[in-house]
């Protein structure tokens, strides 16, 4: 029977499944992080269990971490406790652990792919939402509250039932100034926060062929924020030599021998999807959030909407709610918004590739007066690469923050925060309320529309940055 | 986990769509190694204002409504992170049931995990309840898992639907790990036949 890539990859995994269509699925790497495990060990200690195969785990620190200076250890001490619980329990479980001070450390789903442990045709899971940005390499991966990671430290399996299956399809080709930031907030503005509920989105066509990696990444990130646990992305040439070489990737003959198995990993020419949704990528605009939440999200070019305009009263009453804490006014043109703070980091932009968009932009610019700017590299590596190719001079030549790796102002646990007012353009993935300190105000973008925001000292539309 | 059997408590409004876990529990609150301790940060932003003190209009702030246990919501609740301390922060306040029109995936699967019972019930009958649920002292709500049934202030009766296996893990309090735990011949078996069938996958022993 033709099968979708969510059939092959999920069929493989199963263990067991019961009468009532529950799987037991087997997981083959489990990615831990410092603020949704302290819990899950306590559990396994508490009932005196062990972790299955810490040879299939790996730990890390990122959302507390600071990105200043770090060699005099960590100031808050919240922070502080939660990140020495994790070495605690990592040591005391004998789990594989990328700590502070190594250069490998940096977000768990920018170090997942760059280490090679995130893999064509596995199981992923760690407990943090964004996990789907693995699936962008045709992983089955997703998030997963704490109760879980205990069950999966524990037993190395999940219980699950399987997810119905979605197709986006993006026909053409992306435009000028028109990256996978755009298509993937383009894609949410269509289908809505709760579009993919219960689905896995795969993505395909000729845009989604296209794309590097970076993108492919950047794409399968966001798709929670459509509701959906997974993003797919079946693995071609592009996948291939991306995992190529990295360190814990297969080697050899043994990376040969995956990529033959790997290439059957795509869904079958008549495979069936519940739903399937197609774009044309070439209508696709460099894409702002005017609201809060990513489905609140319009064309650069536009205006801000009027609540007044939606004919459901409960939308209208909801719109007027984000215009209010957004402060904002029905028809203000979105590239007139003045902003204090630009972010340039996070799971979904945290790349070298990323960074170097940003660069190009800031080449011989300066960041506006009054406006702090931060670029947070996703991972020590990938800080390294940049410095190695100059990117952080160019940056903070043109006035730009340069940190160390972490999710900072994506999720704002460390001191990186806005404060109450403040306007940022973020090329992180969630605008809600008080998502980058309390009363901040969050316009979600890509990397180069980030930068250009910057030097403007406004949203702006990138392809004046030309 | 707590088992969840029958439940009569009162019954809080609060019909927003879209609420995410940031709103449920901000970030800077899961800065914590426990479980418990949460429930007075539970929608910090919509409970107090920027000197914390309690807003008086939030309807956790006001009597009855303090001591809820029932919460009924518009589209899309929990949508966001994974964060468990959503659930666990609803818990600590003392709410054991959510009743909305649809519910965000890992939401709704943590609620199980913790003895909270998530009810889909449509928008219209969810608007009702809403109604019912602004009586005030008299906004109490019966929901029996047993018969999946909700039980109005006036004695009508709404049936719900619900997975049967989390059925079962609700009512009797299951410790899903021990029972997975039983299995461990079966995944043993399928890990020997997944390692020959992919010797590609190899361990992350540094
Ligand atoms: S960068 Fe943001 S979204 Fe990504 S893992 Fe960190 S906190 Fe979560």
């Amino acid at each position: 029977m033709a099968r979708t890539l969510f059939e092959k990859i999920w069929q493989a995994h199963v263990v067991e499944q019961m009468p009532d269509g529950t799987c037991l699925l087997y997981i083959d790497r489990h990615l831990v992080h410092e603020v949704t495990s302290p819990q899950a060990f306590e559990g396994l200690r508490v009932a005196g269990r062990q972790v299955r195969r810490p040879d299939a785990t790996i730990a890390v620190v990122d959302h507390n971490v600071p990105t200043s200076d770090r060699s005099q250890g960590i100031a808050e001490p919240d922070s502080r406790v939660q990140i020495e619980t994790l070495e605690r329990n990592v040591a005391e479980f004998g789990v594989p652990f990328l700590p502070l001070h190594d250069t490998r450390q940096g977000i768990v789903h920018i170090i997942g792919p760059e280490q090679g442990i995130s893999l064509p045709g596995t199981t992923i899971v760690c407990g943090d939402s964004h996990t789907s940005t693995h699936g962008a390499l045709g992983a089955l991966a997703f998030g997963i509250g704490t109760s879980e990671v205990e069950h999966v430290l524990a037993t190395q399996t999940l219980l699950q039932k399987p997810a119905k299956n979605l197709l986006v399809r993006v026909d053409g080709r992306l435009s000028p100034g028109v990256t996978a930031k755009d298509l993937v907030l383009a894609i949410i503005g269509r289908i809505g926060t709760a579009g993919g509920t219960g689905h896995v989105i795969e993505y395909a066509g000729e845009a989604i062929e296209a794309l590097d990696m970076a993108g492919r990444f950047t794409v399968c990130n966001m798709s929670i924020e459509a509701g959906a646990r997974a993003g797919l992305i079946a693995p071609d040439e592009t996948t291939f030599a991306y995992v190529r070489g990295r360190p814990f990737a297969p080697q050899g003959e043994a990376f040969e021998a995956a990529v033959q198995h790997w290439r059957s990993l795509r869904s079958d020419p008549d495979a069936v999807f519940d739903k399937t949704i197609v774009l044309d990528a070439a209508t696709v605009a460099p894409m702002v959030t005017w609201g809060t939440n990513p489905e609140a999200v319009l064309p650069i070019h536009e205006t801000v909407p009027d609540p007044r305009d939606a004919e459901d009263p409960a939308r209208r009453q909801a719109m007027q709610r984000m215009l209010d804490y957004m402060a904002l006014t029905p028809g203000q043109a979105l590239a007139q918004v003045p902003i204090d703070v630009v972010f340039i980091g996070s799971c979904t932009n945290g790349r070298i590739e990323d960074i170097r968009e940003a660069a190009r932009v800031a080449r011989g610019r300066r960041v506006a007066p009054g406006v702090r700017a931060l670029v947070v590299p996703g991972s020590g590596l990938v800080k390294r690469q940049a410095e190695a190719e100059g990117l952080d001079r160019i940056l903070t030549e043109a006035g730009f923050e340069w940190r160390e790796p972490g999710c900072s102002m994506c999720i704002a646990m460390n001191p990186d925060r806005l404060a109450p007012g403040q306007r940022c353009a973020s090329t992180s993935n969630r605008n809600f309320e008080g998502r980058q300190g309390p009363g901040g105000r969050t316009h979600l973008c890509s990397p180069a529309m980030a930068a250009a925001a910057a030097v403007a000292g406004r949203l702006a539309d990138v392809r004046e940055f030309a | 986990m707590p088992p969840f059997t029958s439940l009569t408590a009162i019954a809080a409004p609060l019909p927003l769509a879209n609420v995410d876990t940031d709103k449920i529990i901000p970030a800077r609150f899961l800065k914590t190694i426990a479980r418990t301790g949460l429930g007075v940060h539970l929608f910090d932003a919509l409970r107090y204002d920027e000197h914390g003190a309690e807003r008086p209009d939030f309807v956790l702030n006001r009597e009855p409504y303090r001591a809820a246990q029932i919460l009924i919501a518009h589209e899309n609740f929990g949508c966001g992170s994974s964060r468990e301390h959503a659930p666990w922060a609803l818990l600590d306040f003392g709410i054991r049931c959510i009743i909305a029109p649809d519910f965000a995936d890992i939401f709704h699967n943590n609620c199980f995990k913790n003895g909270i019972l998530p009810v889909r019930l449509s928008r219209a009958i969810c608007d009702a309840l809403i109604a019912d649920a602004s009586l005030g002292p008299n906004a109490r709500l019966t929901v029996d898992l047993e018969s999946q049934i909700v039980a109005r202030p006036n004695g009508e009766t709404v049936a719900f639907d619900i997975d049967p296996s989390r059925k079962r893990a609700l009512l009797l309090g299951l410790d899903e790990i021990g029972e997975t735990l039983q299995r461990a011949s079966a995944i043993a078996a399928f890990e020997g036949r997944h390692r020959a069938a992919s010797p590609w996958i190899p361990g992350l022993a540094s």
